[in-house]
C-alpha cells in the first residue's frame, strides 16, 4: 500500500531525510522510531502529500503522491503531530465538516460511530476549544479514521493520553491494522513493540534498522546476560560455571553474586542450576536479560553508530555489538 | 466542487463565532443609519434637496469596507496555517483552488449578508419620498459594491495566505487596499499619457464612483472587478503552492 523509494527532503540547506526506501503492505502496522529531529514527521508529511519530496517517489495504493495527489490522499487518514482542530467548532460539527470533505455517505451515523470508538460521544456538542489535551488527541484520531482509510498515518497518536485511553487507542490501531496499513511514529518503545509488526528505526534522516521487534532484539543482542545468586560460597562456583559449555566471561560481583554471558541460541540455565545444586550450594535466584528495546534504540541511534546500507544492517549490527562488549 | 461549498459554509459560520463579525455589522448599521438620518433631516430643512442613497453608498465603500474587508479576510488562511489545520486541509482530498475559492466565497457571503441588512435604508427612503426613489440607481449601486467587495476579498484572502499571523494579514491587506485606492491620484501628474490611463484603470474605486454610483453599468467595469478577483485568487493559489514547496 505504501511504497517509498529513495526519498530525500531538504529544508533549504538542511537535509531532513535522505534516501529512505521502505514499503508497507496491507494488514501491516509499521512503527516509526527515532530520536527528536530524526525526520519522522517530515517523512509523514511527504507521504500524506502535505509537502513534496526533494527527490524520490512515494506511492500510496499505486497512486503517486505528487502526480495523483487527490486519488492518493483519498486513501489516507492522517493524524498530524500538531492535532489539527478548529477551536470554535463543536466536536460534532468538526467531524461533520471533515466527513463532508471526505465525501462520506450517511455522515452523521459514521460520526456518531467514530465518536463512540474514541469515547467522546458525551462531548459531541461541546466546543473543541474546551477539551483537554488527551480529548483533543482523540478527536484528532476520530477525524483520521472517519473514512475507514486504506492507509492510516499517525504521528505520535498516544501522546497525552491517560493509561486507559492508551490501551483503547492501541486496540483501535491494532483492529484497523488487520485490514488496513498503519504507519505510526512513537517515542514509547514498549508501545512500538506491542503494537507494530515491523519497526523502522531512523536517525538523522537515515534508516538504521528495519525488522520485527523480536528480530531486532535477538539480532542486536550478541549474547544473553545471566545474573546468579547463591547463599554464600559463590567464589567456588566460578571455575565450575566457567567449564560449562557455551558460557563466557564469568565475573564474581560479591560473595553471593555471579554474572556471566551465554550465547543467544542456547539456554544455559538448566545446566547452571544443576551445577549449583550438585556443588551443594543453595540457589537463590537466576535472571536472564535480553537487551531491551530501549537499549537497542540507544545503540542504533548513537552518534558514532555507522549508517549502514539497508541490506547489510542485519549482517553487521550483531558483530558491531560484540566487538563493543569485549 | 461540493468541497467549495463545505469550506465556504464553514468559513461563513465561523465568522459569526468571533466578535469581529458582530462589531462590523453593528458599526456599519449605526454609521450608515446616522448619516441616513442626517440626509433625511437635511432634506426636510431644504425642501428642494432630494435625498438619495448615493452618500450612503460612498460611506459604505470608504471607510467602512476598507476596514471591514481586512478584518474579515485576515484569518481566512493565516489562522488555518497557524493552528495546523492547513495541514489537515491540504492532506485531505481537497484541491488547492477549491480551498481558496471556498475561503473567498465564505467572506463574500458575510458581506452579502451585511448588504442585505443595509437594504432597509433604500426601502425606508422609498416610503418617505412621494414619487418613490430610483431603484435602478439602488440596483447599480449594490451591484457595484458587490463587485468591489469581491475584488477586495480576493486581495484579503491572497494576503492572508502569505502570513501565519492574522494581525499582520490585517494591516498588510489594509495597506494594499489603500494603495489601490490612491493609485489613481498621481494620474494628474501624467495627464493625457498612457501612464495616467493605466493608473486610473488600476484604481479599485475609479470603477465605482463615476459609474455604478451614478447608475451607469458598464461591461468594462464588471470585467475589471471580475478579473481583479480572478487574479488575486490565482495568486493565493500560487502562494499555497509555494508554501508547500518551501
Ligand atoms: N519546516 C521546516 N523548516 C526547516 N527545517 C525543518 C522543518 N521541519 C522540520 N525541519 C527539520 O528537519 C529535521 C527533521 O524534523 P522532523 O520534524 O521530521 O523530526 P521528528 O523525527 O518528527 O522529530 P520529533 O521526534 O521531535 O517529532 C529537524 O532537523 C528539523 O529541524
Ligand atoms: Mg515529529
Amino acid at each position: 500500500m505504501i511504497k517509498v523509494t529513495g526519498l530525500t527532503k531538504d529544508y533549504g540547506l538542511r537535509r531532513a531525510v535522505e534516501n529512505l526506501t521502505f514499503t508497507a503492505s496491507k494488514g501491516e502496522i509499521l512503527g516509526f522510531l527515532g530520536p527528536n529531529g530524526a525526520g519522522k514527521t517530515t517523512t509523514m508529511r511527504i507521504l500524506t502529500g502535505y509537502i513534496p519530496p526533494t527527490s524520490g517517489k512515494v506511492e500510496i495504493g499505486g497512486f503517486d503522491i505528487v502526480d495523483k495527489s487527490i486519488e492518493a490522499r483519498r486513501l489516507i487518514g492522517y493524524l498530524p503531530e500538531t492535532v489539527p482542530l478548529y477551536n470554535d467548532m463543536t466536536v460534532f460539527d468538526y467531524l461533520m465538516f471533515m466527513a463532508n470533505l471526505r465525501n462520506i455517505k450517511q455522515a452523521e451515523d459514521r460520526v456518531d460511530e467514530v465518536l463512540e470508538m474514541v469515547h467522546m460521544e458525551e462531548r459531541a456538542e461541546g466546543f473543541v476549544g474546551n477539551l483537554s489535551k488527551g480529548m483533543r488527541q482523540r478527536v484528532g484520531l476520530a477525524q483520521a479514521i472517519l473514512h475507514k482509510p486504506e492507509v492510516l498515518i499517525l504521528d505520535e497518536p498516544t501522546i497525552g493520553l491517560d493509561p486507559a485511553q492508551i490501551i483503547e487507542v492501541r486496540k483501535i490501531i491494532q483492529e484497523l491494522g488487520t485490514e488496513h496499513t498503519v504507519l505510526l511514529s512513537t517515542h514509547i518503545l514498549s508501545e512500538a513493540q506491542q503494537v507494530c509488526n515491523r519497526l523502522l528505526i531512523i536517525n538523522k534522516g537515515h534508516i538504521v534498522a528495519e525488522d520485527t521487534p523480536e528480530q531486532l532484539q535477538s539480532r542486536l543482542t550478541g549474547s544473553k546476560h545471566i545474573t546468579l545468586r547463591v547463599r554464600c560460597g559463590a567464589e567456588d562456583m566460578v571455575p565450575v560455571i566457567h567449564d560449562l559449555p557455551g558460557i563466557s566471561s564469568v565475573r564474581l560481583m560479591d560473595e553471593n553474586t555471579l554474572e556471566f554471558e551465554t550465547s543467544v541460541n542456547q539456554d544455559a540455565r538448566p545446566d547452571v542450576a544443576r551445577a549449583v545444586i550438585s556443588s551443594g550450594l543453595d540457589l537463590l535466584e537466576m535472571t536472564q536479560d535480553t537487551m531491551s528495546l530501549e537499549e537497542i534504540f540507544l545503540q542504533l541511534t548513537r552518534d558514532d553508530f555507522p549508517v549502514l546500507p539497508q541490506e547489510s544492517v542485519s549482517a553487521s549490527t550483531g558483530e558491531e555489538l560484540e566487538e563493543k562488549e569485549e | 466542487m461540493k468541497n467549495i461549498w463545505y469550506i465556504a459554509k464553514k468559513e461563513y459560520a465561523s465568522l459569526f463565532n468571533s466578535p469581529v463579525a458582530y462589531v462590523i455589522l453593528l458599526v456599519t448599521f449605526l454609521t450608515l443609519g446616522f448619516f441616513f438620518w442626517i440626509e433625511i433631516n437635511y432634506a426636510v430643512q431644504y425642501q428642494q434637496y432630494v435625498p438619495s442613497m448615493s452618500n450612503t453608498f460612498s460611506l459604505l465603500v470608504f471607510p467602512l469596507l476598507f476596514f471591514a474587508v481586512p478584518a474579515i479576510t485576515m484569518r481566512s488562511i493565516a489562522d488555518e496555517n497557524k493552528s495546523g489545520t492547513l495541514e489537515l486541509l491540504l492532506t485531505s482530498p481537497v484541491r488547492d483552488w477549491e480551498l481558496i475559492i471556498g475561503k473567498w466565497l465564505g467572506c463574500l457571503f458575510f458581506f452579502l449578508f451585511t448588504l442585505m441588512v443595509t437594504l432597509i435604508y433604500p426601502l425606508v427612503l422609498n416610503t418617505m419620498i412621494d414619487k418613490g426613489i430610483d431603484f435602478g440607481l439602488v440596483f447599480s449601486g449594490y451591484l457595484g459594491v458587490i463587485l468591489l467587495i469581491s475584488a477586495m476579498c480576493g486581495i484579503g484572502v491572497f494576503i492572508s495566505s502569505l502570513f501565519n499571523n492574522q494581525i499582520a494579514a490585517l494591516f498588510a491587506t489594509l495597506g494594499v487596499l489603500i494603495l489601490f485606492w490612491i493609485i489613481s491620484a498621481p494620474a494628474q501628474l501624467f495627464q493625457g499619457s498612457v501612464t495616467a490611463d493605466v493608473l486610473t484603470y488600476l484604481s479599485l474605486t475609479e470603477h465605482y464612483y463615476d459609474t455604478f454610483l451614478t447608475g451607469i453599468i458598464q461591461l468594462k467595469d464588471i470585467i475589471y472587478y471580475l478579473s481583479f478577483t480572478a487574479l488575486t485568487l490565482l495568486m493565493a493559489n500560487i502562494s499555497i503552492d509555494i508554501r508547500r514547496w518551501r
